[in-house]
């Protein structure tokens, strides 16, 4: 099974030539990268038909002649579950596959109860919004008897049918991840092995031949040092790449095999959130789920699910859309918990965990290849999340179960993995699926809020009444094409002579510039009580243990400094969830990896093309180690 | 003949001691807040054994390392799939209860039947090894008692090398005033309780991982349930190591400043 041969050193991402260690290689039957949801559906339903005696005869290892299919899965997190999000789903596909799910054997699970969506009106002042979103705000306010007030919040009296999510679950998608994992792993069918990046795809001419493993031992910019190991080619007729929707092998294979027409990812948001112990008198059912907008920016959603044992996961998602340079998730989702609303069930409550993740809300316009020759997407990076039911868990699980079917059924038929092969199995079983049919709805509906928030809403509403017949709204554009100078986000705001001393004054103490201009733009000061509300910093510390482990290149690489030096919004470093983008020499940002929770945010709020009209940043996010330590996400 | 050595390593999980962590009073006594929800680790104090032992058992050939532990089977599982990756040994495991606090004459009584219970294990050639102390909880004591069930009288505490020698094991115990003691042994059988020793997490490596499956995932499907933690014990109190953390960003200072710094923060205490 294992092999050694002599390595190749002409990956440019790694510049270990010359160093004449030894790569290994080793041969296994399928290869997975990722371990999230969609590799939870497809491993659980390989793993059963793996394990079952009076099969095991139809499934054999070509890797390993006599043995059951040799199933590797390698995770770039340290464990299981670490660093994902906190969900509300309908799961219809994860029920498909656990029929007597007991929501109560999953740690922070619960069934859907209560579901609100409520408009949040600006309680402090700051919020910028448009002189017509003004003038509704006061008439709302005018005429609040009419209304379901409460406390600057009005509860939306009609709910479209398509965003609730009766009869589903509420998760910690980290201890939903662990428990899935156990239970694969307790199978004994397959591996999942945590805190082993994968660095690509092994591409040769179309065809996928597995993976290579990132090198070990390395200094910043992937140079060997003591200790230095090679990353492992791991060898497979089948790689099934899961690794999400800012993952390095999902996107080497976008650029490599290229998207099909007319698919682009631009529209993207990063969702910020805290899980936190409420208060012992906090009296929130269970499976209570809030959804918001309106506050703290109204492009910015929001939610709050209750889980049981008085545990709450309360967030926001950020959108490509919101036309601001100064993206702060982490100060606006501080703001947002404190908006008054909310804050009641809040206020005394402690962080428990804290974390921040890339969610592509392109949906099937995003979609990439879904198979060739030796591979296969699942999840959300092959454009599963449906982004008018702002659903994307069940639907990256039955991605995966659906792989995995059509993986079972090439095995009983002694077929190999090609792309002929994969299109007629798992891609008709997706194309035939209501994944399929539900994202074809929802594939426009967003488009809309590329004029604004209120388009935006009014556009989802109409898509999902029509079943996507009617749209609003252009397609979107590349982010970078629509971030404003800090000039003409603050004009009329902050003189541009203000402006200027801000920026040279941050600079000069060496303080983030956003905290700066969110306190000019009238923001209060976050009254920091050490327990919930807390610094950045220690959010890292408290919410979520960040640590990377030595000896691994940096993975996010600012690929043309002179672009960044010439940058006046530097979004990469208020955007940054870890605070792990600061300012560097040269004007230049600089990257300390052991603070990345590998959001990916700084891919695609860059507002810089990495040449003139290329759909890339000048931001490269490569494979990486590390990242947050909790799993109650 | 092989001349090499037989090292158990008695290495449990436990809840990552950089984590929150709030002792609370279970139902069957002191325990801490959603334990379950917490990521386990090898106990910090342990790996350090684990990585010592695979080192000596490479510099010695003929030697083998087993690694016996104790904890819930299913997060035994998840933990091995890290620690597993690290270095060769093969799995001794105990399932022990979800989580709370373990009486150590209860584990060492069960950590030292499962050693004894170690097909063809030669006296002769055993060393146990072990954390010196438990980074979340434990009376650091356990390993002292496990020694003393399998009647061994060389007993060694916060050891941070060894190393074969003319004569037997050299091996330096942790001693006030910051140095070390140095001691020679005449070799097995003996107990060494690691403190942090001097090597550093070893690599990820998938195929030592691959090798170690193959003992691990049988290992956990035989084990069988510890009886440890269910009752009969009062706890008079339980304590956590004590934490201390205050943040402070700076730039541009230099490291001998941010040193003196430092250690005047520890002096306080």
């Amino acid at each position: 099974m294992f092999s050694t041969k002599e390595i190749l050193l002409t990956d440019p991402t790694t510049s270990t030539e010359g160093a004449g260690v030894e790569r290994q290689t080793m041969n296994v039957d399928v290869v997975c990268v990722g371990f999230g949801p969609a590799m939870g559906g497809f491993l659980t339903t390989l793993s059963r038909a793996l394990s079952d005696p009076a099969a095991a005869s139809a499934f054999q290892s070509a890797a390993m002649p006599g043995m059951p299919p040799q199933v590797l899965c390698y995770e770039r997190a340290e464990d299981l579950g670490f660093g994902v999000s906190g969900v509300v789903t309908r799961a219809r596909g994860i029920r498909q596959t656990f029929p007597d799910l007991d929501p109560s054997q999953i740690p922070m699970a619960t069934p859907v109860g209560d579901e609100k969506v409520l408009y949040l009106f600006d309680p402090v002042g700051a919020s910028r919004r448009s002189a017509g979103l003004k003038v509704a705000d006061r008439l709302a306010k005018t005429f609040k008897f009419l209304l379901k007030y409460d406390l600057d919040a009005i509860e939306i009296p009609f709910t479209p049918e398509f965003l609730h999510k009766k009869g589903g679950l509420v998760l910690s998608i980290g201890q939903f991840n662990q428990w899935v994992g156990a239970q694969v792993m307790g199978s004994g069918a397959v591996q999942v092995w945590p805190g082993t990046p994968v660095s690509k795809a092994l591409v040769e001419g179309k065809q996928v031949v597995g993976v290579r493993l990132l090198d070990q031992g390395t200094d910043k910019q992937g140079r060997p040092e003591a200790g230095f190991m090679p990353g492992m080619d791991v060898r497979a007729p089948l790689t099934v790449v899961g690794d999400g929707p800012v993952g390095p092998v999902g996107r080497q294979l976008d650029e490599e095999l290229g998207m099909p027409d007319g698919h682009h990812r631009r529209d993207w948001a990063v969702g910020c959130k805290m899980v936190v112990s409420l208060r012992d008198d906090v009296d929130l059912k269970p499976g209570t789920v809030l959804h918001t907008f309106g506050y703290p920016e109204p492009e910015i959603f929001g939610f709050m699910y209750v889980h049981p044992d008085r545990m709450a996961s309360v967030g926001i998602f950020v959108p490509s859309w919101m036309d601001s340079p100064v993206r702060t998730s982490y100060r606006y989702l501080q703001h947002y918990m404190m908006h008054p609303y909310l804050w009641r069930y809040l206020k005394g409550g402690t962080l428990r965990s804290w974390g921040a993740k890339t969610l592509l809300e392109s949906g099937m316009r995003g979609e990439p290849q879904l198979a060739g020759d030796g591979w296969a997407r699942i999840g959300e990076g092959s454009g599963s999340t449906n982004v008018l039911t702002g659903s994307g868990v069940d639907e990256a699980w039955s991605t995966g179960v659906q792989l995995a079917e059509g993986v079972l059924q090439l095995w009983k038929e002694g077929k190999p993995f090609t792309r002929e092969n994969l299109d007629a199995t798992y891609v008709a079983r997706r194309r035939a699926s209501w994944v399929e049919a539900e994202g074809k709805v929802a594939e426009k509906s967003r488009d809309g809020f590329q004029r604004g928030m209120v388009t935006g809403l009014l556009g989802m509403a109409i898509a999902g009444v029509t079943g996507g017949k009617i749209n609003l709204g252009p397609e979107p554009v590349a982010p970078h094409e629509r971030i404003p100078s800090l000039a003409d986000y603050y004009a009329g705001r902050i003189a541009p002579e203000e402006l200027e001393r801000i920026q040279k004054e941050s600079a000069a103490r060496g303080v983030p510039l956003h905290e700066a201009l969110m306190d000019r733009a009238g923001w209060p000061a976050i009254p920091y009580d050490g327990q919930l509300l807390v610094s950045h910093q220690d959010a890292l510390l408290m919410g979520g243990k960040v640590q990377a482990p030595g000896g691994f290149a940096d993975h996010v690489v600012f690929t043309r400094p002179e672009l960044c030096k010439d940058c006046g919004e530097k979004i990469c470093i208020s955007v940054c969830s870890g605070q792990a983008i600061t300012l560097g020499e040269g004007s230049v940002p600089a990257f300390d990896r052991e603070k990345c929770v590998h959001c990916g945010a700084c891919l695609w709020n860059c507002s810089q093309p990495l040449e003139k009209g290329s759909e890339r940043t000048n931001v490269e996010f490569r494979a990486g180690a590390g990242g947050l330590h909790s799993a109650q996400n | 003949m092989s001349t090499g050595y037989q090292i158990v390593v008695c290495g449990s999980i436990v809840p990552d001691p950089l984590q929150s962590l709030e002792p609370i009073a279970g139902p069957t006594g002191p325990a801490l807040k959603n334990e379950l929800m917490l990521p386990a680790v090898i106990d910090p104090w342990a790996g350090h054994a684990l990585y010592e032992a695979a080192n000596l058992a490479a510099k010695n050939p003929g030697s083998k390392v087993w690694l016996v532990s104790l904890g819930p089977k299913a997060k035994l599982q998840q933990v091995m799939m890290a620690v597993g990756q690290k270095v060769p040994f093969e799995l001794v495991a105990l399932d022990g209860p979800a989580g709370g606090f373990t009486d150590a004459h209860e584990v060492a009584a069960k950590l030292a039947d499962a050693i004894k219970a170690i097909p063809g294990l030669d006296r002769s050639k055993l060393l146990v090894f072990g954390g010196w102390e438990s980074a979340s909880r434990g009376a650091g004591a356990t390993l002292q008692l496990v020694g003393e069930r399998l009647e061994i009288c060389d007993q060694f505490q916060g050891v941070d090398q060894v190393s074969a020698v003319e004569g037997g094991l050299e091996i330096l115990e942790r001693v006030e005033g910051g140095k070390h003691q140095v001691s020679v042994c005449a070799g097995p059988p003996a107990v060494l309780g690691w403190a942090t020793g001097s090597l550093g997490e070893p690599r990820n490596n998938p195929q030592v991982g691959m090798a170690n499956m193959r003992t691990i995932m049988p290992a956990l499907q035989r084990a069988t349930a510890a009886a440890v933690g269910i009752g009969g014990i009062q706890y008079q109190s339980v304590a956590l190591p004590t934490q201390q953390r205050v943040t402070r960003i700076v730039k541009d200072v230099p490291a001998d400043e941010i040193a003196r710094e430092l250690v005047e923060w520890i002096s306080q205490d």
